[in-house]
């Protein structure tokens, strides 16, 4: 699988020397041969390939703008004011110009994803061998890369393999990139093309990293029982040297747990993580804990437990070494990416290291080989532990009261603050000597500590938090399952025809960050609602950990309380961020298994398939980052709609379906061509909703698909109204533009629904076999 | 009354909202537009300002001038639980991207609004929505009615105390002729 210099194919070729039919060509990639299933039209697609699919979901899905910054400041012309129609000095306007922004995001992420992959498979290569085979799910996966075969159109055999596919996803994101330069793509419409481009490239690479950690570590290959393993800050022992690992890419806490395993000392120490270090390292050692989501990270720190810190990359707070020494904890900096200023002492003798870490002659060290992360941090933990047991980080109650006298009740907190927590009058209690009103905010708060920044009198706002709810964190106690990976053929063999028949209501995909509004508390509830109502409920990421983060009456966690099989009802950890292709590859694999659609190269008609077919919704509440916004745009070409939480609005633009513009909502019959109204299903595709209550009455209402049979609908129909009244307290004033015939409603509301359809004029409409794609009608001389 | 934004780092670009110093300025626009339209995000249901909540006090206001109200999110509930039917409900990106549309019909099919009032929606929601609306319906004016300073809208109220935002409301409502 080289580079591809030239690739074609022809029914009939006739040359001066020989006639010739079914011609496939391909120079410089070798398509694999023993593969029946035919190549698609758009193997390892250029930038540009996919674009007529985009413009068509685009056309319906329209961007609405959301200017996070009226200038452009990215090149020596500028500033720019771009307000109100005035353009640049390159000539773009501010849609182009917000576009570009996210089509930058969105690279961002890509490049992270894919140079996580790229680092993880170059060590794994070194550990294990090119040849070391890819196996994601012993016998129960045969699809072992559906996003993989649907885009590059090649199935990976080896670790080899994916170095191939690599220098793909690396090339296409060079272009992506060079597109955001001043002067070149010009074109609101083509940015956000390549905004889908981005986001696209981005799910292969994540699927590469996953595959190449479940191949080669031996995590869960498609186990729905996976471990139960252990979340929150009160299940770390503190009576044992502490190692906390926070980041990504996982080798450095591989090597950790291997190097206490290979010495006897896995019961001595405690290996915990946040963020998705800590997922992937319990599917390596379900004895690793999970602290929680990347809002935990500073609170877990100030709070004194971790004797070493070691880091790798993405999602680390910027000034770890600086908080890692105020609790006098030694700190270990694990990737390129990510060096903090510190010396690179990988060269040095691993006794050296520890003995300059615990004696303080260096703060923290740069260690670019885990191997040696293993030995430097177990070695450092063990002898740091006994220095640091009487030492406490955090201030005592009376030190809270005292300090908080200091406040002169500015607000500069509350105004530096992302939810505008209310910090002051909770200051001014504790000054009054009671804390109770500042351990409120704990759970609310998503722990930036921009309130500390702001405090004109230096007030630690963070720790004063903290410390009135220590009781609290110390005994947060929860229940994660392991992260499982991908899905079983079987799995989808069993629930493909209910989820595209309509009577699996939908698929909920509860991924992303933790820049929650109201803390993470919401997203369990999210969860256990639509896993009570037979969704699929599946998660990843730090979402994974807050749906974890709660118990039910009966002192259970979600992952007790609901089963682990991708089936209606279960709640489904599929693992870190990088195993957020298992869900866009779920979706993929309904249509290939379930329906028997070719998926090698043939992104378009399977993207059509799942826009028009798979009920599946993703939900980012608490998304944050480029990658979020990556994650979120491979979903979007797939066809899958994502909501986000209120602060996603930042990321600047919506891409909004209009119900009332009926023109927007028709699609071909396959079966007869004719271009039939199918009503606003899915009605968006990236949505930002206000409150948590907006959130689930829209994801009810964005499963619903055009092929739902009329039992499938009624039964989608029927959740969307129930939230929908409990919420709101009325009925939904749209219902009529999703019943089709008047077998779609639900039994229940049968007067009420034919009362309102009689008073909207409604009448009976076909429900068709849909497709965007005229190529796809069946009929000959169909409609175009 | 401070006029930068009050989330510190929510800075407007070169076009910036005009304060809001006089009761009067809100009554002066509401009596000259012709098709107003107040949308109310669901924070007006928490935010208590003196024995009663905002969203009561935009009830009144509403009825006063016979404003439609579009509620965002599930703001809807609790109009109805208060025996008032707003004109429309629809979450607060979707009335955002409907007042950018020059075509759109509006909720009574008479056309686009030319002067649209916020209260609310999370800050920074509000805020983005409020900078759309600034730069891509330049026909529509907008105030926006929160205790907070929003640098996008046309008008804004300064930051105000609870006092202070109370006296206020109660002096446009009072100049409006409502209860």
């Amino acid at each position: 699988m080289a580079k591809r210099a030239l690739y074609f194919k022809a029914k009939e070729l006739k040359t001066s020397t020989a006639d010739a039919k079914d011609v496939e060509v391909a120079i410089g990639r070798i398509y694999e041969e023993d593969w029946e299933e035919p190549l698609g039209p758009t193997p390892f697609p250029s930038i540009k390939d996919l674009r007529d699919w985009d413009f068509k979901l685009l056309s319906r899905y329209r961007p609405y703008y959301l200017p996070y910054c009226d200038v452009c400041c990215l090149c020596t012309f500028g500033k720019c004011n771009l307000s109100q129609g005035r353009r640049g000095a390159c000539g773009l306007d501010l849609r182009a110009q917000l576009s570009r922004m996210v089509l930058i995001a969105c690279c961002i992420g890509a490049a992270t994803h894919v140079g996580h992959a790229r680092h993880l498979v170059e060590h794994l290569i070194e550990k294990y061998g090119r040849r070391c085979p890819i196996n994601v799910g012993e016998d129960t996966v045969e699809v072992e890369a559906p996003v993989t075969r649907l885009v590059c159109g090649v199935r990976p055999k080896t670790l080899g393999d994916l170095e191939d596919i690599l220098d793909y996803l690396e090339t296409e994101i060079v272009h992506l990139l060079s597109c955001a330069h001043t002067g070149q793509e010009g074109h609101y419409l083509d940015f956000e093309s390549k905004v889908l481009h981005a986001g696209m490239i981005d799910q292969v690479g994540m699927e590469i990293a996953d595959m190449a950690q479940i191949s080669a570590y031996g995590f869960p290959r498609a186990v729905p029982d996976a471990p139960l393993v252990e979340l929150g800050p009160g299940t770390i022992d503190r009576s044992k040297p502490v190692i906390l690992v926070i980041g990504h890419n996982v080798p450095p806490a591989v090597e950790i747990v291997n190097y206490l395993n290979e010495h006897g000392l896995y019961g001595e120490v405690e290996v915990c993580g946040i963020c998705c270090t800590a997922h992937d390292i319990t599917r390596y050692s379900p004895k690793a804990k999970i602290v929680g989501p990347i809002s935990w990270q500073l609170r877990f720190v100030r709070s004194g437990l971790p004797d070493v810190i070691v880091v790798d990359e993405q999602c680390i707070r910027t000034n770890l070494v600086e908080e890692a020494q105020k609790i006098k904890a030694p700190f270990i900096a694990a990737s390129e990416k990510n060096c903090q200023g510190l010396p690179d002492r990988t060269d040095d003798p691993a006794d050296e290291i520890v003995e300059d870490l615990v004696s303080g002659k260096v703060p923290g060290v740069l260690i670019l080989d885990p191997d040696k992360v293993g030995e430097v941090a177990v070695k450092t933990a063990l002898k740091v532990a006994p220095l640091r047991k009487k030492f406490r980080s955090l201030p005592s109650l009376e030190e809270v009261v005292e300090g908080a006298k200091k406040c002169r009740g500015c607000m500069e907190c509350m105004r530096a603050c992302p939810n505008n927590l209310q910090i002051t009058p909770a200051m001014k209690e504790a000054a009054n000597g009671n804390t109770e009103a500042l351990a409120a905010l704990y759970d609310d708060c998503i722990g930036c500590a921009r309130c500390e920044s702001a405090c004109p009198v230096g007030i630690p706002v963070h720790s004063y938090i903290i410390a009135s709810a220590e009781k609290k964190m110390l005994s947060e106690k929860y229940k994660v399952r392991a992260g499982r990976g991908p899905i079983q053929d079987i799995e989808i063999r069993n629930v493909g025809g209910p989820i595209v028949l309509g009577e699996i209501p939908g698929v909920v995909a509860l991924v992303g960050c933790a820049n929650y509004p109201h803390g993470g508390l919401e997203v369990a509830e999210i969860a256990r609602e639509f896993a009570k109502r037979r969704y699929i409920v599946v998660a990843s990421g730090c979402a994974a950990m807050s749906i974890g983060a709660y118990r039910n009456e009966e002192g259970l966690t979600p992952y007790e309380e609901f089963p682990g099989e991708f089936d209606a009802g279960g709640i489904i950890n599929v693992g870190s961020c990088v195993s957020n292709p298992h869900i866009a590859g779920a979706a993929i694999k309904i249509a290939s298994i379930f329906a028997k659609r070719s998926l090698r190269g043939n992104y378009e008609e399977i993207a059509d398939y799942i826009l028009n077919r798979v009920g599946a919704v993703g939900v980012a509440w608490g998304a944050m980052s480029q990658k979020a916004a990556s994650i979120a745009s491979g979903f979007w070409r797939l066809g899958v709609p994502v909501i986000v939480g209120p602060h996603g609005s930042k990321y600047r633009r919506m891409l909004l379906g209009r119900k009332d513009r009926e023109e927007d909502w028709y699609v071909y019959d396959a079966r007869t061509g004719e271009k039939v109204y199918v009503g606003p299903c899915p009605e968006h595709l990236f949505f930002a909703a206000e409150t948590k209550e907006e959130c689930m009455v829209m994801i009810a209402k964005l499963c619903m698909r055009p092929n739902d049979t009329s039992k499938g609908r009624a039964i989608k129909l029927t959740h969307y109204i129930d939230l929908h009244k409990r919420f709101y307290g009325v009925m939904p004033d749209d219902i009529h533009l999703f019943v089709r015939t008047k077998a779609d409603i639900p039994l229940t509301m049968k007067d009420e629904i034919l009362k309102i359809l009689e008073e909207k004029g409604w009448q009976e409409k076909p429900i068709p076999d849909p497709t965007l794609l005229p190529r796809l009608i069946r009929k000959k001389g169909g409609s175009e | 009354m401070a006029t930068d934004p009050w989330q510190r780092a929510e800075i407007p670009g070169p076009v910036k909202a005009s304060v809001i110093t006089k009761s009067d300025v809100v009554v002066a626009l509401l009596k000259k537009a012709k098709r107003p339209i107040l949308v109310v995000g669901h924070e007006a249901a928490k935010m208590d300002i003196g024995g009663e909540k905002l969203i009561d006090y935009i009830i009144r206001l509403a009825k006063a001038k016979n404003i439609p109200v579009v509620a965002t999110a599930h703001t809807i509930k609790e109009f109805v639980d208060r025996g008032y039917t707003p004109a429309a409900w629809m979450p607060a990106v979707d009335i955002g991207q409907r007042l950018l549309d020059p075509e759109w019909k509006g909720l009574d099919g008479q056309g686009q609004y030319d002067l649209a009032l916020f209260v609310g929606m999370p800050y920074y929601m509000e805020w983005v929505i409020l900078a759309s609306l600034k730069h891509y319906a330049l026909n529509t004016k907008t105030i926006s009615l929160d205790r907070y300073f929003q640098p996008h809208a046309t008008w804004s109220f300064p930051n105000l105390s609870v006092d202070e935002y109370r006296k206020r409301l109660k002096e446009v409502l009072e100049k409006l002729g409502g209860e």
